[in-house]
């Protein structure tokens, strides 16, 4: 593959050394676990946690004279994640037997796609941000390929004293190797890159994108060089297993490559490991190393090949992705791009937004679904999933809002009860007479003890108008909050004989 | 009695439908000849008596009852290659040691399905990689063959010479056997039987120990052409498990026997008239033309030019294929494990004490023309002659050849432990030179006995043809064995 350097060097993304600024330059890795009932080549199931070699097939365990048979489920997964990407699918690919050994490896290969690749070049474009300002930056990152392969089992070391344990559950899982151009210039880019491939694979339901499962995992390439400069020696970190953890690990392997350069040393390319508990990258293995895998086409399989048509057909019912949705939410339902990101970053905000706003004001909805229930969420350590409150129960107080049943106040309330007790809110306002009192008479009365009690304050309102809302307080504490908010401050206005 | 040995499978069908045998007792005549036998001949590894009393008691029970198969009854040995549910399942090699798979692979379920009978494994050389069945971990094969006047032992050829020597020496009535690069043909022609190996893709390989995938096919070894052709209906399928297998309807082989031959057009290879080839085994070929044109068949001089390229392209892809397919005996799942001081030393102990000789030549050729540097210009050259090799026999057939005949050895068998071929893997090698183009073609190829040499030693003549079309095949080989007649080894076992 040749580099081509598609960004165009900008002094916000240099990392200054002690010999001037650097540009770290950064390409990706992916392994994502497509999201299938089978292997790729083999019936066996890949239902996480079960029993160590339980989902192990005579394929699996490489048992003599078995052979691979392509999933055509996984094969659709591959080519609907590409179709996402905006990438080139191609029609006719091939797969290589990729030769290591390893007791976790039973074939002694490892059946990947080396020259002709399922899908070729793509584009993402990723958002960065937002800055002090509160803007996002869209920056356009190319895919070099995407790959069809087999994963491998696991190696046990910590299980007996002297033995590895091998569990092939894992063996023969399929996977995407997603291919990035080395288009990245920043830890956060790399970042935003590894949590836009996320949430396009759960949009499209190829890869749950659990990365503390290991159904998604990234290798980052990192190199530095002076602005503009030629592209430097590259490292490898292998397996980052958390989004955090490839921020922190190309951020720490930067600082030790400009320092090894400052230093008057070169770069070994090599590959690297990275530690989460002490937060650096360490050496696994050197070039000189590197294992010669042998590629050769796999005469067991015949080369992959489908036509336009079956593309064409998993085009056409490709759900919406998060770019083409957040754009429909700022046009169509009149969101700032900032809620509309927001909103788009995980298929299920998006889903529980779009759930609650459905006949419903847009605005309103975004602002409870971000504000009051991500808030709440954030809060509790939740995820959407998880929410205690149903998009038909906040719609249901959003309704109430709208209705003027109850008040933007007593709606908060009314959202705490249901977070916590549940219940269809309408039935929990009725039931705890939480609603809103909108007759004038109720009100007048209200607002007519309250200023009789504080003649000073009424005083005072003639000569400073905001201190009605200090009455509108003091009447909303004594109705229990209940009082039409809009009625109560007219009332309280007329008799102040405040003209606005 | 008569010997029930001696009948072939179509006559022993016959008899076992005419309620003139049973099955229990042709399996029983079968299982005393291998115990007299075996021990000289080696060619089985193990036998599996019980089994195959049982497998003929149900074969006599649908017998009676009137629901046949097509092989009820039949008594044949399995190569040890085929994966055979809870029996030794070795491909003759130390490395596979006490494995005993789970599984039947799909050719042999198909046979048992028929109404087979199983009498036991038969010997092969180590991994089907070899041309003499020395290689075997269980020791050589004898072949029942021996030259006029002498007691020396001869080989049965290879990879089949168990299956060969089994089918020769009659201690089965057919048995499955596979071919990469000759490995039916060479011994079928070595022991006077009959061996076909059909297109690639015409028997499923699932189950199959494989050496090289993309030309390992299974196919029988049998006493005569229209025997070889009833197993191969058996054996052959489409089928999901193999995605290189074809999904061709598997037509009834055994009607086109006897079939004139008139319209046939025959082709000739100059190419395949090497230097040092015996002068006998040039008259069998015109002997065979001969034959041929008195039936009807039109004889035509072709040229497969690449032909030369064919043995040392085919040295590089099969090993090539076989370094990779043989990476998973590594001591770890099942088999032989040698122990060592960490993974990468108790892998070394264990390939080196579990595969033989040959076995490793291969894997570290196959490892050499894949490695990095080299990939060009040993295995993606190889890959593009075996496509020139291809193209060659695509054109003759495009010009309307319907099948070609060949000589199928450059020799007739040779001694065990023979000085010359010992020395030389590569003049071992050479005994694959009439065969191995099939194999790189994918075509289909059979061998027919033709005559005996002036030692008294079985030679057979190779008819290949287009793919899928192993009918006219059957259909032309029968000529010669009718022209030529049937050997049977004089018995000194």
């Amino acid at each position: 593959m040749t580099l081509v350097d598609t960004r165009t060097p900008e002094p916000k993304r240099f990392v200054s050394g002690a010999t001037g600024d650097w540009e770290i330059v950064i390409g990706m890795e992916v392994h994502a676990q497509i999201t299938s009932n089978s292997k790729l080549f083999s019936g066996a199931s890949t239902t996480f946690g079960a029993g160590p070699n339980e989902n192990v097939s005579l394929v699996d365990a490489a048992m003599p004279g078995m052979l691979p048979v392509i999933n055509e489920w996984c094969v659709r997964q591959a080519v609907r994640t590409g179709l996402g990407l905006k990438a080139q699918i191609n029609l006719k690919s091939v797969f290589d037997r990729k030769n290591y050994f390893y007791p976790d490896l039973p074939q002694g290969y490892q059946i990947s796609q080396f020259k002709q690749p399922i899908v070729g070049e793509g584009t993402m474009i990723i958002s960065v941000g937002p800055d002090k300002k509160g803007e996002f930056e869209d920056i356009e990152i190319g895919v070099e390929r995407l790959h069809l392969e087999q994963d491998a089992g696991k190696s046990l070391h910590d299980q007996n004293p002297t033995m590895s344990y091998v569990d092939l559950n894992r063996s023969g899982v399929a996977l995407m190797e997603i291919v990035s151009k080395p288009d990245m210039r920043s830890s956060d880019e790399a970042k935003a890159y590894l949590t836009k491939l996320r949430t396009i694979v759960r949009y499209l339901g190829t890869c749950d994108g659990n990365m503390d499962e290991g159904s998604m995992r990234a290798d980052v390439n990192v190199s530095v060089r002076k602005p503009g400069g030629e592209f430097g020696t590259r490292c490898e970190i292998k397996n980052v297993n958390s989004i955090r953890f490839v921020g922190q690990a190309i951020e720490y392997e930067a600082r030790r490559q400009i320092a090894v350069l400052e230093d008057g040393g070169s770069i070994d390319q090599e590959t690297r490991l990275f530690d989460p508990v002490k937060g650096e990258t360490r050496s696994m293995r050197s070039k000189e190393e590197a294992h010669d895998y042998r590629y050769f086409p796999d005469p067991d399989l015949l080369p992959l090949e489908f036509t336009q048509a079956y593309v064409d057909e998993l085009k056409a019912d490709l759900p919406e992705l998060p770019d083409d949705k957040k754009a429909r939410l700022v046009s169509a339902l009149g969101l700032s791009v900032y809620d509309a990101s927001i909103l788009v970053t995980e298929k299920a905000i998006a889903d529980y937004y779009e759930a609650v706003a459905k006949g419903r004001d847009g605005k309103l909805s975004a602002n409870w679904v971000i504000n009051d229930l991500l808030g709440a969420l954030n809060k509790a350590g939740k995820g959407i999933e998880e929410s205690p409150v149903s998009p038909d129960q906040l719609g249901g107080i959003i309704d109430l809002i709208k209705e003027g049943v109850i008040s933007g106040k007593i709606a908060k309330d009314l959202f705490e009860i249901i977070w916590n007790e549940g219940g269809d809110p309408r039935d929990v306002v009725e039931s705890r007479g939480m609603k809103q009192v909108t007759d004038t008479g109720a009100i007048e009365k209200a607002v007519d003890e309250i200023i009789a009690a504080n003649p000073d304050k009424v005083e005072q309102a003639k000569a400073k108008p905001s201190l009605a809302g200090w009455f509108v307080g003091q009447v909303m504490k004594s109705t229990g909050g209940k009082a039409n908010p809009q009625v109560l401050s007219d009332l309280v206005k007329a008799k102040l004989g405040i003209t606005e | 009695m008569t010997d029930l040995t001696a009948l072939t499978i179509a006559e022993a069908r016959d008899q076992l439908k005419a309620k003139a045998i049973s099955a229990t007792e042709l399996t029983g005549a079968y299982i005393q000849a291998i115990e007299n036998a075996n021990e000289a001949l080696n060619a089985y590894i193990v036998t599996t008596p019980e089994k195959a009393l049982e497998m003929a008691k149900a074969s006599d029970a649908r017998l009676a009852a009137g629901n046949a198969g097509p092989l009820e009854g039949i008594p044949l040995g399995i190569k040890d290659l085929f994966g055979t549910e809870g029996v030794h399942t070795q491909a003759a090699s130390h490395i596979l040691d006490g494995f005993k798979p789970h599984y039947e692979s799909t050719v042999t379920a198909n046979l048992w399905a028929d109404g087979a009978v199983m009498l036991g494994k038969l010997n092969m050389d180590e991994f089907a990689m070899g041309s003499s069945n020395e290689s075997s971990y269980y020791g050589p094969v004898k072949n029942p063959w021996r030259a006029k006047g002498s007691n020396v032992d001869l080989v049965p050829g290879g990879s089949s010479g168990g299956s060969a020597a089994a089918v020769a020496a009659r201690l089965c009535a057919g048995a499955t056997a596979t071919d990469t690069g000759g490995s039916i043909r060479q011994p079928a022609a070595f022991t006077g039987t009959v061996g076909i190996k059909p297109t690639y893709g015409r028997c499923s390989r699932w189950g199959v120990v494989a050496f090289a995938s993309s030309l390992d096919q299974a196919g029988p070894i049998a006493r005569d052409v229209r025997d070889a052709a009833i197993m191969l209906k058996s054996m052959a399928s489409v089928d999901a498990k193999d995605t290189t297998s074809v999904d061709i309807a598997v037509p009834d082989y055994e009607a086109v026997i006897g079939k004139p031959l008139a319209g046939i057009k025959i082709g000739i290879p100059k190419e395949y008239r090497v230097d040092g080839m015996p002068e006998e085994i040039e008259k069998l070929w015109q002997q065979g033309i001969s034959w041929l044109k008195d039936a009807g068949a039109t004889i035509v001089d072709i040229s497969l030019p690449h032909t030369k390229y064919a043995l040392p392209a085919y040295y590089i892809v099969a090993p090539a294929e076989a370094s990779s397919n043989l990476a998973r005996y590594d001591g770890v799942r099942y088999g032989l494990r040698v122990p060592g001081r960490d993974i990468v030393d108790m892998y070394e102990n264990t390939r080196a004490k579990g595969f033989g000789e040959e076995v490793k030549r291969r894997i570290m050729i196959g490892t050499y023309v894949l490695s990095a540097g080299y990939y060009d210009a040993y295995y993606l050259q190889a890959q593009k002659v075996r496509t020139l090799i291809k193209k060659d026999f695509e054109d003759v057939f495009h010009a309307g050849i319907d099948a070609i005949l060949t000589p199928a050895t450059p020799s007739a068998a040779f001694g065990i432990a023979d000085q010359e071929m010992n020395s030389d893997p590569v003049k071992m090698y050479l005994n694959d030179i009439f065969t191995v183009t099939v194999n790189m073609a994918g075509l289909p190829g059979i061998a027919v006995p033709a005559g005996l040499d002036s030692r008294g030693l079985p030679l057979g003549l190779q008819l290949i043809g287009r793919p899928f079309d192993e009918e006219t095949l059957f259909q032309t080989a029968y000529v010669i064995e009718q022209a030529a007649g049937k050997f049977n080894a004089p018995k000194w076992w």
